[in-house]
C-alpha cells in the first residue's frame, strides 16, 4: 500500500504528452484527435494538468478582454509590428506573424462554443454578448477596447473552452493533478526529448511517461521577486500566482535554447488589487496622472525622444510607458492616480441614456470577470470610480511570454513567410539550429520538444486566443513529427529508481531529520518551500532590479546576485515536503529559482537597458542599436549547472517603418 | 484576500473522496480536514495556505453550500467590504457590500449555450492530412487572415 515517502511508480508509454491545461494546451487537445483520426496512425496522446482544466492557467478566474482579434480590417502584419514596438523592437516577426494569421479562428471557436462576446450595432451602440446579435463569424462587430482588443462576457472563459478541450481528447487521456518536475532526455540521442516525470498532488503516486513528442506549456513565472504585498496579500501576484517557471526551467534542464529571458513584463495596474486598466484606458478614455492631476505621458512626453524609434509610435512601447511614469514617483509627484472620476463624467455626456446604465455595470464587470480581488480593495477603501479615483502602481516584475512579455523558449517558426534560413552572428553553439524554422512549428531546439503560449519566447501578445491558436498549430507539427519518426522509440537516460529518488527526495529529507528538532519548521537539515522562495525573492528584489531598487541594477549587483543564487541552487537540495502540497510547493521553487538565474544572466549579459521602466543597467543605461538590436539567448547545462548565453541576429520580415509614418 | 469556508455552511461534500472546493483550486489551496486534526472542524474544509491565494473566486464560485466567502487581505484591505457571487448555469450574480454599507448588485451573463452541451466536432470536417504541412487548420471558421502577401517583405 502506497504512503507518504512510499510511492507507487506508474509508468505509461504514450506517443504524446501534453504537460499543462491552460489555453494552450487546451488548443492542441481540440486540433489534434482530428490530424491523429486523418493520418490512420495509433497515437496515443495524454495530457496531465497540476490542477482542474475548468480553471487551471492564467485564465482560471476568467477575463473581460479578449487581448488578441485582429478582424478582417486589419493586416496579421500590422499585428507583427505592434508586438515588434512594443517589445522594442526585438521578437520573431514569422511566429508574430503566423499567430496574426490563425488567432482569430480560435476566437470564432470560443463564441460557438458559448463564450458571450459584445457587439455593437449599426449606431455603435454596445451590448453585452448575450443578446443575440450575429456571431464574429458572421460579420458581428465586436466591442473594441483597444485595437486589437474585445470585450467579452469572460467569467467562464476557461470553463467554455476546457469544455471543449476535455470532449475531444477524451477525459480517459486526461488526468488532473499530476505535477511534471522533470523532462528526460533519450538515452541514445540526448538532443532528444523521451519522456518526463512528475507526481500525483491527492494520490502517493510517481508519474512515469516515454513519449515521443511532448507540449510543454506550463505558463510563466511568477513570484521570484519579492512582491509589493507581503502578507496575506502575497498572492495577489497580477499573474497567476501558480505559474512557477515550470515551462523554461524544465524546458532549460532538457537541453533547449532559451530566449530573450532578460525581458521581463512590470504591468501597471491598479495598486494592491493589480486590476486591469486596458478598458480605463482604453474604452473609458481615462487619463493616468500624477497626485497633482498632470498627465504624465504629457508631462513627460520628451523622454520618449531618447528611445527612437520606438517611444515614436503611435502608441509607444509599455516599458516606456512605465519609464515616464517611474520619474514623477521618483521625483515625488506620487500617488500615481487613473482619473475615473473624469473619464465617467465625460463618457455620461456622449452616451445614451440606456448606455450610462449599463457603464457602472461594465466598469464593475471588468475587474469581477478577472480580477474579484480589485473590487476587495474598492469595497474595503469605499472607492466607487465615478466618486473617487484610484491609485495605479507599477507591480513586482514577471516573466512570461505571451502577454507584454517576450522571454522563453527558442522556437521554429513557419517556414513560408521569409525568416531567415541561416545565423550571421558568431557564438552560437554548434550543435544548435542556424535558422528560424528547423521543421516543425512549435519545436523547440530538443527534437520531439514542443511549446506553445508562455513557452513561445520572442513573440509576445498572444494572450489567451493566441495561445489556444498556437497550441492548435503544435498539435499539427506534433502529429507530423511522430508520423515523421515512426520508428523511433524512446528511452529514457536516467533509470526510474534514481528519477523517483530525485522527486520524493524533498520528502525523504523531512521523514529523515523532522524530529531533530521540536517545531518541525525550523531545523539546521532542511529548508522549507517557503524560506527558500523568500531567500529567492529577497535576492531577486535587491540585486536583480526589483522594486526596492525602483528596477535598477548593474554588473556589481548582478555578480553578487550571482554568488547567492548558487547557494540558493545548493540549499534547494535541502528542501524539506511534509506533505504533497509541500512537495509541490518545492519543486515549483526549484522551477523558480532556474528561472531566475536565467533571467539574471541575461540581464547580465547584454550589455545595454534594452527595457527603460522595465528594467534598468545603471552602469549601460541606454539603449544600444547599434551592438544590441539582438536576440540574447542561452543554453543550460544540467551536469555542470551553467548558462552559456549567445547572441542571435535580429531581422525583420515586415516594415516596421509604417509604424512611424 | 484569502477565502475562508462557514462552519455553519460547509458539510465537507457529504463525505464524497474529494470536495468540490479541493476538486477546482488552481493552487492546491483547499483542504478536507478529515479528522478535525488541523482545525478542530472535522470533515469540514479549509484554506492551507491563505498568503497563496489568488482570490480567484474557483472555490466560492463552485461550493454547493456557498459556505465559502473572502475576507480580503488583512494586511491591504479595511475590514467590513464584501464581493460574493451566486453562479448559475447561464449568468453570475454579484452581491457587493462597501465598508461604509453601500449595496450594488450586478448580473452578468456567462455563457451562450447550456453548460456541457458543447460538441466539438460537430458539422467540422476531418482533417485533410495533404495540408499538415501547411497553416491554417483542420476546420475554418471565417477566422484565418490570410494577409496581404506584399507586407513580407524577405520572402
Amino acid at each position: 500500500m502506497a504512503e507518504f515517502g512510499n510511492p507507487d511508480i506508474i509508468e505509461e508509454e504514450v506517443d504524446i504528452l501534453l504537460i499543462g491545461g491552460g489555453m494552450a494546451c487546451c488548443g492542441t487537445a481540440f486540433e489534434i484527435p482530428r490530424w491523429i483520426e486523418a493520418s490512420g496512425a495509433d497515437l496515443k496522446v495524454k495530457l496531465v494538468d497540476k490542477a482542474a482544466m475548468d480553471r487551471s492557467g492564467a485564465v482560471a478566474q476568467g477575463l473581460s478582454a479578449i487581448n488578441t482579434y485582429i478582424g478582417s480590417e486589419q493586416d496579421p502584419a500590422d499585428y507583427a509590428r505592434m508586438v515588434s514596438n512594443d517589445l522594442m523592437g526585438i521578437t520573431r516577426d514569422d511566429l508574430a506573424y503566423d499567430l496574426g494569421r490563425h488567432v482569430d479562428e480560435s476566437v470564432h471557436l470560443f463564441e460557438e462554443w458559448g463564450l458571450p462576446i459584445w457587439k455593437t450595432d449599426e449606431n455603435g451602440e454596445r451590448f453585452d454578448g448575450s443578446k443575440g446579435m450575429p456571431s464574429l463569424a458572421d460579420g458581428g462587430k465586436p466591442v473594441r477596447s483597444g485595437k486589437w482588443q474585445i470585450m467579452i462576457n469572460g467569467e467562464s472563459y476557461k470553463w467554455i473552452v476546457a469544455e471543449a478541450a476535455k470532449k475531444a481528447l477524451g477525459m480517459e487521456n486526461i488526468e488532473e493533478r499530476i505535477f511534471i518536475v522533470k523532462l528526460v532526455n533519450d538515452k541514445n540521442d540526448p538532443s532528444r526529448i523521451a519522456g518526463a516525470v512528475g507526481f500525483s498532488t491527492r494520490n502517493h503516486t510517481v508519474h512515469v511517461y516515454t513519449a515521443k513528442a511532448i507540449l510543454l506549456a506550463a505558463g510563466g513565472c511568477v513570484n521570484i521577486f519579492r512582491p509589493r504585498s507581503v502578507g496575506e496579500g502575497t498572492g495577489r501576484a497580477w499573474y497567476p500566482v501558480w505559474n512557477a517557471g515550470s515551462t523554461y526551467s524544465m524546458a532549460a534542464e532538457a537541453g533547449a535554447e532559451l530566449t530573450l529571458m532578460e525581458n521581463r513584463f512590470v504591468p501597471t495596474r491598479f495598486k494592491d488589487g493589480y486590476g486591469p486598466v486596458g478598458a480605463w484606458f482604453l474604452l473609458f478614455k481615462a487619463q493616468a496622472t500624477n497626485a497633482f492631476g498632470e498627465t504624465y505621458m504629457t508631462r513627460n512626453k520628451e523622454m520618449l525622444d531618447d528611445y527612437p524609434p520606438y517611444g515614436q509610435a503611435a502608441v509607444p512601447a509599455s516599458c516606456l510607458r512605465n519609464h515616464l511614469m517611474l520619474k514623477e514617483m521618483k521625483e515625488g509627484r506620487g500617488p500615481i492616480y487613473m482619473d475615473t472620476v473624469t473619464a465617467l463624467a465625460n463618457l455620461r455626456e456622449t452616451l445614451s441614456p440606456r448606455e450610462v446604465k449599463h457603464l457602472e455595470a461594465e466598469a464593475w464587470e471588468d475587474f469581477l470577470d478577472m480580477c474579484v480581488g480589485q473590487c476587495g480593495i474598492w469595497v474595503g477603501e469605499n472607492i466607487e470610480p465615478e466618486k473617487k479615483n484610484s491609485e495605479l502602481m507599477p507591480t513586482e516584475p514577471y516573466l512570461l511570454g505571451s502577454h507584454s512579455g517576450c522571454c522563453g523558449i527558442w522556437t521554429s517558426g513557419p517556414d513560408d513567410v521569409g525568416a531567415p534560413t541561416s545565423e550571421t552572428e558568431a557564438g552560437v553553439p554548434e550543435h544548435l539550429p542556424s535558422g528560424w524554422n528547423w521543421g516543425y512549428r512549435g519545436m523547440t531546439t530538443v527534437s520531439g520538444l514542443f511549446t506553445a503560449g508562455d513557452g513561445v519566447g520572442a513573440s509576445g501578445h498572444k494572450f489567451s486566443s493566441g495561445s489556444h491558436a498556437e497550441g492548435r498549430m503544435a498539435a499539427k507539427s506534433m502529429v507530423k513529427y511522430c508520423l515523421d519518426n515512426a520508428d523511433f522509440k524512446p528511452e529514457l537516460d536516467t533509470p526510474v529508481a534514481d528519477l523517483v529518488e530525485e522527486i520524493y527526495k524533498p520528502v525523504r529529507t523531512f521523514l529523515e531529520h523532522k524530529d531533530y528538532t521540536t517545531a518541525i519548521d525550523v531545523n539546521p537539515n532542511y529548508i522549507t518551500p517557503k524560506m527558500l522562495q523568500f531567500r529567492l525573492q529577497k535576492i531577486m528584489d535587491e540585486y536583480v532590479a526589483g522594486v526596492a531598487t525602483y528596477y535598477q541594477t548593474n554588473e556589481k549587483m548582478l555578480a553578487v546576485a550571482g554568488e547567492k543564487l548558487d547557494m540558493l541552487k545548493e540549499d534547494a537540495d535541502k528542501m524539506r515536503a511534509k506533505d504533497l502540497h509541500e512537495l509541490l510547493r518545492a519543486w515549483e521553487n526549484y522551477h523558480r529559482i532556474l528561472t531566475a538565474e536565467a533571467h539574471m544572466k541575461h540581464i547580465e549579459f547584454r550589455q545595454e537597458s534594452r527595457y527603460p521602466g522595465f528594467y534598468y543597467r545603471t552602469d549601460k543605461n541606454f539603449v544600444d542599436e547599434e551592438n544590441w538590436h539582438c536576440f540574447v539567448n542561452s543554453i543550460y547545462n544540467k551536469e555542470t549547472k551553467e548558462w552559456t548565453c549567445f547572441k542571435r541576429a535580429h531581422v525583420d520580415l515586415v516594415d516596421k517603418a509604417k509604424l512611424f509614418k | 484576500m484569502p477565502t475562508f469556508v462557514r462552519t455553519d455552511k460547509c458539510d465537507g461534500c457529504k463525505g464524497q473522496d474529494k470536495t468540490a472546493c479541493m476538486y477546482i483550486c488552481p493552487h492546491d489551496l483547499m483542504k478536507l480536514d478529515k479528522d478535525g486534526s488541523d482545525t478542530g472542524h472535522a470533515m469540514k474544509a479549509y484554506n492551507q495556505e491563505p498568503e497563496q491565494c489568488w482570490e480567484c473566486y474557483s472555490c466560492v464560485k463552485i461550493c454547493p453550500q456557498q459556505a465559502i466567502e473572502c475576507r480580503h487581505y488583512a494586511d491591504v484591505v479595511p475590514l467590513g467590504g464584501s464581493v460574493q457571487p451566486l453562479r448559475g448555469t447561464d449568468s453570475i450574480m454579484w452581491t457587493i457590500k462597501f465598508r461604509n454599507g453601500t449595496m450594488k448588485r450586478f448580473k452578468f451573463p456567462i455563457r451562450t449555450t447550456p453548460e456541457g452541451s458543447i460538441d466539438p466536432y460537430a458539422g467540422k470536417p476531418d482533417a485533410d492530412m495533404g495540408k499538415i504541412g501547411e497553416p491554417m487548420f483542420f476546420c475554418q471558421n471565417n477566422g484565418y487572415r490570410a494577409g496581404d502577401p506584399s507586407e513580407l517583405i524577405c520572402k
